[in-house]
């Protein structure tokens, strides 16, 4: 299923579609996905026969309210843990971006993005340019020497989104990734994500709680409903982009996933 | 896949605008952040340090000119402190490899506390049945007063190195030990994921997160284990365990059976700035690991 690694790209051009590394989305598959914690009486089911399926280059937004398992979805996805029932495949690379950026605070943001090639099995020189390309791709050629905490918290996650890339993923999977930034650096990042999206049309699974940052970023949002979680309802997105997170557009969708939101939640009561 | 060829055109515009709109961003929110000067920060480290130096030499200089106790017995610092300078520039603390001798051993013993110290720690917090069963163990073994230790390390290796070094080690060893346990046990779960989720395994992960995030516990060990080594180092000079060269600590005693108090209390300073100078290059070391890693606030 995994695909062979992606050649690593040449050279450090400008930015833009045309020297984007050839990253390109991969599907991702769950098949009646349960996932259950513990056992016996005080067992959590987490997830219960989940089947999802975002499309090569799709950029699936997955909301719900607490409980619905949306950590535990991507965490499954990542590889990092494994389903109690079901099959879940990915047809290439995966990276995960977390809401706090997972730096490590003892590595420059330079040092940060070479560890992810390094891990890679890429050569020292072939690094030093790869850094180059992705520290520009996220607008950060300039910072390369900071550390972690010398920078606010809009821009370590721009780092992360960089170390992401290192590994070629194919499949970002992001776990309320602007969910701890201010309303005006998560619009800016918003856009920034759209662009890079767009540039290099890798598949993106992002968990939210926020419905208006589904409603903006998504091809396609997916309602999971809580304990169990469970697949309630989807809403295809096709307002064309670039989006704004103020389009009345992109407003109407994300008052009519709210609506269903709210019966979900209300259905615990 | 949505249709991305009608985008192009106002794709690169958009580019452009949020890289505007990043950089100002990024400029406001780094604004303020300057450090202050080198001059500044050694003045405001140093001031209240050579305030509270002061006080003491004042209130020592006080207790002597009570006549409390005759001024042979305790003299004030100013003939101390002569004759620490005298003691120091007439190579009477040099005489014979007095200081030499000392710092021979404390580097040897604290070297090989260290070593030993670092492969417990790291077995211990590799191996779960060892952790459980040792760890408390190590522990315990440090609120032994190291001085305590000599009769079993003098029956053991008799009068000589070998007993000082069995103190000093079994001293300082659990302190080094500690740190790295502690260090382990210490590393952010989020960086373990994020090590892992960027393909670390087994002994990547241990080599890339755990040890570089166990650092600045390891180096509070290591202080803590050369205070350790140091009295208990001093301890064994003092009761003469050294069968060969006294050492400063066995200096000391020496002045004090010969009568030569000032020459003692001149030794007695020697032995805390060479503790002290010890001590602050490991505080040196700690903070700037620290500083690096920003937890410590730079404006404080």
């Amino acid at each position: 299923m995994t695909d062979l690694a992606t050649p690593p790209a040449e050279g450090i051009g400008t930015r833009g579609a045309a020297s984007a590394p050839s990253t390109s989305g991969a599907e991702v598959r769950l098949d009646g996905v349960s996932k259950m914690f513990g056992s016996g009486a005080t067992a959590v089911h987490a997830l219960d026969r989940v089947s999802l399926k975002a499309e090569a280059g799709e950029f699936v937004c997955l909301i719900g309210a607490s409980g619905c398992g949306k950590s535990t979805l991507l965490n499954l996805v990542a590889g990092l843990d494994r389903p109690t029932a079901g099959t879940v495949s990915t047809a290439g690379r995966t990276a995960l971006m977390f809401q706090e950026s997972a730096l490590f605070p003892w590595l420059t943001v330079t040092r940060n993005i070479e560890l992810a090639l390094k891990l890679q099995g890429a050569g020292r020189s072939q690094r030093k340019a790869r850094v180059q390309e992705l520290l520009a791709s996220v607008h950060l050629d300039e910072f390369g020497d900071k550390r972690p905490h010398e920078l606010s918290g809009g821009m370590r996650q721009r780092v992360a989104l960089a170390r992401a890339f290192a590994q070629d993923a194919d499949i970002v999977l992001m776990d309320e990734p602007f969910g701890a930034l201010d309303a005006m650096t998560r619009d800016l990042l918003h856009d920034e994500l759209e662009r890079l999206w767009t540039e290099r049309g890798f598949t993106c699974l992002f968990v939210t709680h926020n419905v208006r940052e589904a409603a903006r970023l998504a091809d396609r949002v997916v309602l999971l409903s809580s304990r169990p979680g469970r697949v309630a309802c989807e809403f295809p997105n096709n307002i064309p982009r670039p989006r704004r997170i103020d389009d009345p557009t992109v407003s109407a969708m994300a008052a009519e996933i709210t609506l269903q939101l709210r019966s979900e939640v209300a259905r615990h009561a | 896949m949505p249709d991305t060829t009608l985008q192009i055109a106002s794709d690169t515009v958009a580019a452009a605008d949020i890289d505007r709109e990043l950089a100002g961003l990024d400029a406001l929110e780094l604004a303020g952040r300057e450090r202050t000067s080198f001059g500044a920060r050694t003045w405001n480290a140093a001031w209240p340090k050579v305030l509270a130096l002061l006080s003491v030499l004042l209130l020592w200089q006080l207790v002597a000119a009570s006549n409390w106790k005759p001024n042979y017995v305790l003299p004030g610092p100013d003939p101390v402190l002569r004759q620490f300078w005298d003691s120091l520039t007439s190579g009477e603390f040099t005489r014979s490899g007095l200081v030499f001798t000392t710092l021979r051993r404390a580097l040897l013993g604290f070297s090989l506390a260290v070593s030993i110290g670092t492969v417990i720690g790291a077995l211990m917090s590799q191996v779960k049945v060892l952790r459980t069963g040792a760890a408390s163990l190590v522990t315990g073994l440090q609120t032994m007063p190291s001085v305590l230790w000599y009769p079993m390390a003098l029956v053991l290796f008799k009068l000589g190195e070998g007993a000082i070094m069995f103190v000093v080690v079994i001293g300082a060893a659990p302190s080094v030990a500690n740190g790295i346990l502690a260090g382990s046990d210490q590393v952010p779960p989020i960086l373990m994921r994020a090590g892992r989720v960027l393909g670390a395994r087994r002994f990547t992960l241990w080599k890339e997160v755990v040890l570089p995030a166990s650092l600045p516990a390891f180096v509070s060990g290591l202080k803590q284990g050369w205070a350790f080594s140091w009295r208990s180092l001093m301890a064994g000079e003092l009761i003469g365990a050294a069968t060969g060269n006294p050492g400063i600590g066995g200096y000391l005693d020496i002045q004090r059976t010969n009568l030569a108090y000032t020459q003692m209390y001149a030794a007695m300073i020697l032995i805390l700035l060479i503790g002290i100078g010890v001590d602050s290059i490991f505080n040196v070391a700690e903070k700037s690991i620290n500083r690096r890693r920003g937890l410590i606030d730079a404006a404080a």
